[in-house]
Parts: structure tokens; sequence; C-alpha cells
């Protein structure tokens, strides 16, 4: 489903040249459930957001279900954020003048869905992650792990085959970060493709597979079974 | 993105924001306001102008002695005498110039009129008969003078209606004698209420017989002659006329001018035309300010939404929706400032000529219609700059935004 062939991002700042990832190969089957760990500035996040389709590779391939995405113009990857990934952040990432209902309609406004079945699609979500009751409630009403549940919902409303999670239980206590692992791995279990990135060795441990990353390099890819 | 859609997103960020979006507003609504306001007082004045100058009698030439051009430059005096034009001209105009319903000869000067032991200073004019029906002016009682009291250099008097009050009262004038400059004049009549036009208060004047006013003012020339063409077609024919008629009688010489109701009226409309629009063209001025305040609170609603901005991307915002929201958002704000804008202009211009009488407004569809189309290119022009900021920003980068 995902494949990254000899991928490569070098940032410029000024003269100097930072290389952030180099000679990424990676495979990701459908139904996976992987956790990329790292220490800081191993290149975690812009392997994210790669796979994201947020940022370009500066060089190399990037497939998405067959689709070569490293040439696609910013208007492509949009759409293709909005039919084929979910995001879940580590600091929620909701907009915070709408109601829980309205941030998971977004996605679906974006992908040309109308009011009447935005709310359709959205309310059976919300009822799935446990946050029936709060429909109307803005994200200040609302405690963290309720929040992480509302951007789980958010993310799956167009659903997407793949879901990714930039350390989805960082800002959690451990009760809330149990109850957001395990909404993910009941999600993995129906069939949905998750990548984590985490720092933490508990979360790791929940999923099938787990990619160690140092220094913009794979260095340990390991299937947990 | 659907535009409803935009357009419920853009209201929800303006409504979130009350203070600060009414603010951004009335910069708008001061604007829109005072174009409107502005443009219903020039076009007032100019509807006023045109109104009194056709009351004061349509297809009216005035011929006064003395060569003035109107074309403007610098003209040496001429050499040679200026023959004043006389009475007889008028006859002779009257006679001969067959495209003219009426040439009325004209004297005029100022005086003071008494009755027993109350006396004013008012206009004199001197005319004949058919200056009533030339200037449209009417006598309310008895009559106006007639050709025989011309004719026969008679002392009648017609009194304008606030002199009749100032030396009458209640009493009644007609066949009264007052003393005008020391000679005795019988009142004919009394002058219909007129009241002021262009700053001259017509009643406040008094009409002798032409002949009469030229013994008075002790002179033989006339200080104009009134003539008029019964249709405005015959306007051009009849100047030509008047012209040949004169300047057979002048020794040749054109020491005459004619001017024209309609070409005083189009010099007017057109002074006052030029003052509207820059009347306008300043209020113009204070919208385009609106519009610079539009554009600083769209930079900072911009920046205060960064994140906003990076989480709609992720999830899938292409970059013309997001130029769409914001360009929509500044929109509604200069378009909502417009409409309120219109309702306060046009509320204050049918407001003030209740308390300011001699200021007359009046609203014209086109200052409202263009005062909103500006009000909304204001938004559209000043919501661009800031709405690109937002659809370019990188979503890594805004994502992160603290």
């Amino acid at each position: 489903m995902i494949e990254l062939v000899n991928i490569r991002k070098i940032y410029r700042m000024g003269s100097v040249e930072i290389t952030v990832l180099t000679d990424i190969d990676l495979t990701v089957q459908p139904g996976e459930f992987m956790a990329v760990m790292g220490p800081s500035g191993s290149g975690k996040s812009t392997l994210m957001n790669i796979l994201g389709c947020l940022d370009r590779p500066t060089s190399g391939d990037y497939c998405l279900e067959s689709r070569n995405i490293s040439t696609l113009s910013d208007d492509e990857l949009a759409a293709v954020r909005n039919a084929k990934i979910g995001f879940v952040f580590q600091t929620f990432n909701l907009l915070p003048r709408f109601s829980a209902l309205k941030n998971v309609e977004v996605p679906l406004i974006y992908g040309g869905v109308p009011a009447r079945k935005r709310r359709e699609r959205a309310v059976p979500l919300l009822e799935r992650v446990g946050l029936g009751a709060r429909l109307e409630h803005k994200p200040t009403e609302l405690s963290g792990g309720q929040q992480q549940r509302v951007a789980i919902a958010r993310a799956l409303v167009n659903n997407p085959p793949l879901l990714l999670a930039d350390e989805p239980t960082g800002n959690l206590d451990s009760r809330s970060g149990e109850e957001i692992l395990n909404i993910l791995t009941e999600l993995n279990r129906q069939g949905v493709t998750i990548i984590i990135v985490t720092h933490d060795p508990n979360v790791a441990a929940q999923c099938k597979r787990v990619i160690q990353l140092k220094d913009g390099r794979i260095l340990n890819d390991q299937v947990i079974t | 993105m659907n535009f409803l859609e935009t357009f419920r997103v853009a209201f929800e960020a303006i409504l979130s924001n009350k203070v600060r979006s009414g603010l951004t507003m009335l910069g708008v609504i001061i604007g829109v306001m005072a174009v409107i306001l502005l443009v219903s007082i020039g076009e007032g004045a100019r509807t006023y102008i045109t109104k009194e100058l056709t009351g004061l009698g349509t297809n009216l030439l005035i011929i006064t002695p003395g060569k003035t051009s109107t074309s403007g430059g610098f003209h040496p005096p001429s050499a040679g005498t200026v023959r004043k034009l006389t009475y007889d001209d008028s006859l002779a105009l009257r006679r001969r110039a067959w495209l003219l319903t009426d040439a009325v000869p004209i004297v005029f000067g100022t005086g003071k009129i008494k009755y027993k032991n109350r006396g004013r200073d008012t206009s004199i004019i001197g005319a004949t008969a058919e200056f009533s029906r030339v200037r449209n002016l009417f006598v309310d009682i008895g009559a106006f003078m007639s050709q025989g009291d011309v004719d026969a250099k008679a002392k009648v008097v017609v009194l304008g209606r606030r002199v009749k009050d100032e030396l009458f009262g209640e009493e009644s004038a007609l066949g009264k004698v007052v003393r005008l400059a020391d000679a005795r004049y019988r009142v004919v009549g009394v002058m219909r209420k007129k009241g002021t036009s262009l700053g001259w208060d017509i009643d406040d004047v008094v009409f002798i017989p032409v002949t009469s006013g030229q013994e008075l003012f002790d002179t033989d020339g006339l200080f104009e002659i009134l003539a008029s063409t019964p249709r405005a077609e015959d306007v051009d024919r009849a100047i030509l006329q008047i012209k040949n008629i004169l300047i057979r009688r002048h020794a040749h010489k054109e020491d005459f001018t004619i001017q024209t109701q309609g070409a005083i009226l189009e010099t007017m409309t057109t002074i006052l035309g030029v003052l509207t629009a820059v009347l306008g063209g300043i209020a113009g001025i204070s919208l385009l300010v609106g519009g610079i305040g539009i554009m600083n609170i769209m930079l900072v609603s911009v920046r205060e939404r960064t994140r906003e901005i990076g989480i709609r991307k992720a999830l899938g915002a292409r970059n013309r929706d997001i130029m769409a929201q914001f360009i929509v958002e500044a929109i509604t704000l200069s378009g909502a400032g417009g409409v309120i804008g219109i309702f306060t202009g046009v509320g204050l211009a049918l407001a003030i000529p209740l308390f300011v009488t001699v200021l007359p407004t009046r609203v014209s569809a086109w200052s409202i219609i263009m005062a909103f189309t500006f009000s909304v290119a204001v938004g559209v022009f000043f919501g661009v700059y800031p709405a690109r900021k937002a659809a370019l920003q990188d979503p890594i980068q805004a994502l992160r935004y603290e």
C-alpha cells in the first residue's frame, strides 16, 4: 500500500544543507499497525510529513496505493490528504471555535459532501468513540482524552485507508492514553492501516511492527508477533 | 468547498470577534455614508439650482450692454465708445425679431420707498407689462403695469409681497400713494409671494414702468433686455436675429452680450457636477482608508489563525479554499459595512433638510450603487493580499505555529 523508494529529504538553510532523511526504503502492507520510533532529530516528523503528503521528498519515490505522490501538485496532494489519510496529532489540533460535530465534518466539507450527509456520517463516528452525548461541545469544554477522540473521529470520517498518528498519547494522562490506544487497536482490527510516531515504548509495544530511525536512516525494522 | 459553506465559515469567523469586526466595519460604514451623504448634498444643490433657474422662465435670453466673452481668455478693451442699450432697441427687437415672443427692457436700481412714516430700502425694477410673463412672476392683487403705463411714463408701482407687508402690514395697499425717491407713485398691484431664489429675495422688490425708471435713475440706457422664445430650439436662431437687428442699430458694432438661460444653467450644473464628483472623491478616500483597516485586520486574523489554516490544509483544504475563505470574510466585512453605511447615509441625507433647510439633498440611486460596489471592491482588493498570504502558508509550519 505504501512504497518508499530511496527517499531523501534535504533542508536548505541559507548555504547550509541539512540532510534529514537518507536512503529510506520502506514498504507498508494494508492493515499493518506500525510504530516509528527514534530520538529527537532522527527524522520521524519529516518522515511522517512525507507519508502524510504534507511535504514532498527531495528525491526518491513515494507510492500510495500504487499512485506516485512525489510528482503531484499542491491541490492534488490536498485531495489525497482529504480522501486517503487521516491525521491524529499530539496536540489534537481541533478548530477551537467549532463544536465536536463541526470539527468532524470539516474533512467532508473539503470532500464536497452536502451538509445533510455530513451529519449522517459524523454522528455515528462520534458515537463510536464514545462522544455521542457531546456533539455540540466545543474543544475547550472537553477533556484531553475526549478531544483526541474527536480528532480520531475526524480522521476517520472520510474512510481513509491510512491513519497517521503523531504522538497521539503524548499529551494525555496514562488512562486516557490507554483508551486512545484501545480505539486505534480496534480500528486496526477492522482493517485500517495505522502508523504511529512515538517515543513511548509502551505504545510501540502494542504495534505489530516497529521501525527505529536514527540520523535520518532506518536503523531497525522489526516485526512483533 | 461550495460558496455557501465558505460564506458560513466566514460569517462565523466574523461573529467570533464581534468588537473587532464591528470596528473594522465602522471604517467602511463611515466611508460609504460619507460618499452617499456628500453626493446627495451635491446632487441636491444641482437639482435646486436647476429648478430655480427654470422657475425664472425658460428659453430666456438676456441681452446686456458691453461685449464680454463667455469663452474666456483676455480681451483688450475695445477702442471706441460702447453704445448703451436703449428703450428704442427693445422696441426694435419687439417689432422686427419675429422669433421672440417678448423683448422686455429693464432698468435696475435701489432706492427708498416710503409710505406715511414707514420706509424701506428696496430694489427697483423698471420693466414693461410682459415682464410678468417672461420671468414667471405674477400679480396677486390688482394688476401689473400696462403698456399704457409704460407709454405714458405713469407713476405707478407694483409692490413685492415683502415690501407691501413692511409698509402696509394688514392694510390694503391698492390705490395708495407711496414715495419713491421723492416722486409720488400710486400702487396698482401686489405681487404673489415667491420667496428667495438663489439668494435673492424676489419679494423684496418693486416694479415700475421702464420709462419711469429711466427718469427715476436719470439714464437713457437700459440695464438689460430680457427676451424669450416660444421654443428652446429657436434660441440659436433668435440670437442671430437679435444680433442682426442690434448690430445694425449700433453702428455695425457688436457692443452687447447675449446670454441664454440654458447656457447659464449648463455652466451651473457643470460646476456643481464637478463639485459633487470632488466631494464624492474625498469621501471615497475615507472608504479607501476603511479598506486599509480591513486589510490590517485580515492580516492579524490570518496570523492568529495560522494553526487553523494548517489544520484545514492537513484535512484536505486546497489553497484556493483557504483563499476563498479569507476573501469572502473580507468581502462580508466590507459588504456588511457598505449596507449599514448606505442605510445611515441615506437616513442622514433624508434627515438633513429637516434640520438645515437651506441644504437640500437628493439621494440618487447611482450614488448608492456606486458606494456599495466600491465598498465590495475595497473588500476584494484589500482582502486578496491577506488571503493569498493565508493560502500560501506551508501546512507543516502552520501546524507547528503556536
